[in-house]
């Protein structure tokens, strides 16, 4: 079983894709002979072919926009948008025609779409580089939005966003690219999608969280064990639909609940996370909840990304927060 | 300085206004019923287009987009078409779209704010209306990567207006065509006007055509009233992007004798005169001048066809108004294959309260 990182996870996922089905085609900004910018797709177009595996002019709204027409022809685009900074010229395609297609045609036209970008902060990347848009997808009716957090979710979650049927938002954490190798099997097999998972079970306080912040979130936990508090985290994994039944499920245990996310605070998706709490769990509840997220400023140029991501510290203290009587 | 490229836009025109030929006609043009046909769909979209008007006066109706003075194009570019072409238009060229198969009761269902009206029966593929400006023509360069990715011999047609030339859009499209030979067409309909903005305000271009150009796309301006014009350059730019040369832009220049939609006045911005002088080159009365000319057409023939189209349109407009009533579950059911668990709550509420009459 070959140790890997998530971007080279990724990369398996895409080559499997490929081999097995002739009708996915990926399409994208030097995805090419270079492989993209962070060498997910490397070596693809060698082995499969220039029309399986484009460079686009450069233009996003056009990659999306092209992406719906060759999906509506039955083709399964995966497009690379190169950094989430660069999504919104993309999202007049996305949210006016991608998420709506099949709707709009009552299932005559569909659109099997993967857009697959990089998410999140803490590369010492270039300005526009390091945003957490993941609420602009999640608004829109139609879309799913996938955020995996280790190489063998980011394998298996994103083959089955290429197999299902509806355009899929594949949110890749860069922080994690290259952080951990872990042993995938390139098997084939796909993860469910919709579901959240629970990475590490716990009694006093249940934190959810996705991408990146999965494993600040998993440090945190190790550092509470000491002081006896016991963490259940959950990665939320699906950040459109969400799945409430896991979170809530889990609350109704633990009685508490922390919710980190890199992305701005005001009308994140903690907030809706919250708030199908307060609606449907309140008296499960032992403390208020606690949101540990970006700020509502402006995603800051590197020098100062570590302050704005939230780190183990912070998601320690807002748990002993919910700790306290 | 040395010129290192030079550029040129033709202009093709067959017809003038009285319908006599005035260039080299090509051999479809000879063929009487093919010319009637061409003709009888032309006047059918007219009075389509008036009943439709009417039908929005009279609160039975949504906001509708006409297409009266367009004729022409319109229906020059279906017969230019082959059937397994894809359509992507705009939201007002419905001789094109009749053509094609979609039928009169479908488009009226769309413009009653009935989605199941894009649930095209005719041409299963062609996209349906687009209403953010601009955004279908990235669709057709897709569709037409499709064709080249599977080897297909068929090709995209993507409409655009005159105002639709300035998105970004649009020429990202050509520009991906270009560098891509794709076998797509993009035909700029340059009614004159974009709302209130006339064509001169829009750009500082002397045609539409040569957008095209900058994106290494050839260009070709053809008079839009003329329709054996039109569907001559569609053909010769279809057959080209067939044989695998890469796509065109083909402006055809005509004129909205209309609103721009039922919910416009555009007697707030167009000069007066302007109207009444475009009635007189309209393509209707050019059409059947052709056709009588050549001793194909007579007023007995006319009054036939216009009872034919009459109950054409009745039967469409009942077809239309019997339709099954539409279900709050049509807005949840047809996101996604799968729709998530989620949903099914608010299907639920959605039903419990149906359309709220307190509004």
């Amino acid at each position: 079983m070959p140790r890997v990182t998530l971007v080279e996870g990724i990369n398996l996922a895409l080559a499997r894709a490929l081999a097995d089905d002739p009708d996915v085609v990926l399409i994208g900004e030097d995805i090419g002979v270079n492989g993209g910018v962070f060498r997910a797709t490397d070596g693809l177009q060698k082995r499969f072919g220039k029309l399986r595996v484009q460079d686009t002019p450069l233009a996003e709204g056009l990659i999306a926009g092209m992406s719906v027409g060759m999906a509506a022809q039955g083709l399964k685009v995966v497009a690379e948008i190169q950094f989430m900074g660069f999504l919104y010229p993309a999202l007049d395609q996305i949210a006016n025609h991608m998420a709506r297609l099949r709707n709009r045609t009552r299932g005559r036209l569909t659109c099997p779409v993967v857009i697959r970008m990089p998410h999140g902060g803490g590369i010492h990347a270039p300005e526009h580089h390091s945003e957490s848009l993941e609420v602009l997808l999640c608004h829109h009716a139609g879309l799913r939005v996938v955020c995996p957090s280790s190489p063998a979710r980011a394998y298996g979650l994103l083959l089955a966003a290429i197999r299902d049927p509806d355009p899929v938002m594949f949110l890749e954490p860069t922080r994690l690219y290259r952080l951990a190798k872990q042993d995938v099997l390139d098997d084939g097999q796909a993860l469910p999608l919709d579901q959240a998972t629970i990475l590490r079970e716990g009694d006093d306080v249940t934190i959810v969280t996705w991408g990146a912040m999965v494993h600040d979130s998993m440090r945190a936990a190790d550092l509470l064990m000491q002081e006896k508090i016991s963490c259940e985290v959950i990665d939320l994994s699906s950040l459109s639909p969400v799945d409430h039944d896991t979170i809530l499920e889990s609350v109704s245990h633990t009685g508490r609940l922390v919710i980190v996310h890199e992305a701005a605070r005001h009308a994140g998706l903690g907030a809706e996370i919250a708030a199908t709490v307060a609606e449907k769990a309140l008296y499960d509840l032992l403390a208020p909840v606690v949101r540990v997220t970006g700020y509502d400023t402006v995603m800051p140029y590197f020098a100062q990304e570590r302050a704005y991501i939230p780190g183990v510290a912070r998601i320690a203290d807002a748990v002993r927060q919910t700790l306290q009587g | 300085m040395k010129t290192i490229a030079q550029f040129a836009i033709g202009y093709e025109q067959m017809l003038d206004a009285t319908g006599r030929a005035c260039g080299e006609l090509p051999s479809f043009a000879n063929d009487a019923e093919t010319m009637q046909r061409m003709y009888s769909t032309m006047l059918l979209c007219r009075l389509f287009d008036t009943k439709a008007i009417n039908l929005q006066r009279t609160g039975r109706l949504g906001t509708y987009a006409p297409c009266t003075g367009q004729e022409a194009t319109h229906v020059g570019v279906g017969a230019a078409m082959r059937a397994e072409d894809v359509l992507c238009p705009v939201y007002r060229e419905y001789g094109t779209q009749i053509w094609r198969g979609v039928t009169l009761t479908e488009i009226l269902t769309y413009w009653a704010g009935d989605e199941r009206g894009t649930h095209f029966s005719g041409p299963r593929e062609d996209f349906p209306w687009c209403v953010p400006i601009g955004s279908q023509t990235p669709h057709a360069a897709g569709v037409a990567m499709a064709f080249k990715v599977r080897q297909q011999p068929r090709c995209a047609v993507a409409y655009i207006g005159d105002g639709g030339t300035s998105q970004g859009a649009f020429h990202e499209a050509v520009n991906l065509a270009g560098a891509q030979r794709l076998p797509v067409v993009f035909v700029i309909v340059n009614n004159g006007w974009a709302i209130s903005v006339p064509a001169a305000e829009q750009t500082a271009a002397q045609t539409y055509a040569q957008k095209g150009l900058g994106n290494g796309v050839p260009g070709v301006q053809v008079d839009g009233n003329d329709v054996i014009a039109v569907r001559k350059v569609m053909e010769d730019a279809l057959a080209r992007a067939r044989a695998g040369e890469g796509p065109t832009v083909v402006e055809a220049v005509t004129y909205r004798l209309s609103d721009h939609t039922t919910a416009d006045d555009a007697t707030r911005y167009r000069p007066a005169g302007e109207l009444e002088a475009a009635w007189q080159i309209e393509p209707l009365l050019r059409t059947k001048g052709y056709l009588e000319q050549r001793g194909w057409w007579d007023e007995a023939r006319e009054a036939q066809l216009r009872a034919q189209c009459a109950v054409q349109i009745d039967t469409a407009v009942q077809g239309y108004q019997n339709r099954p009533a539409a279900s709050t579950d049509d807005m949840f059911d047809h996101l996604f294959a799968r729709p998530p668990a989620a949903l099914q709550e608010q299907k639920r509420i959605a039903r419990q309260y149906g359309a709220d009459a307190s509004h």
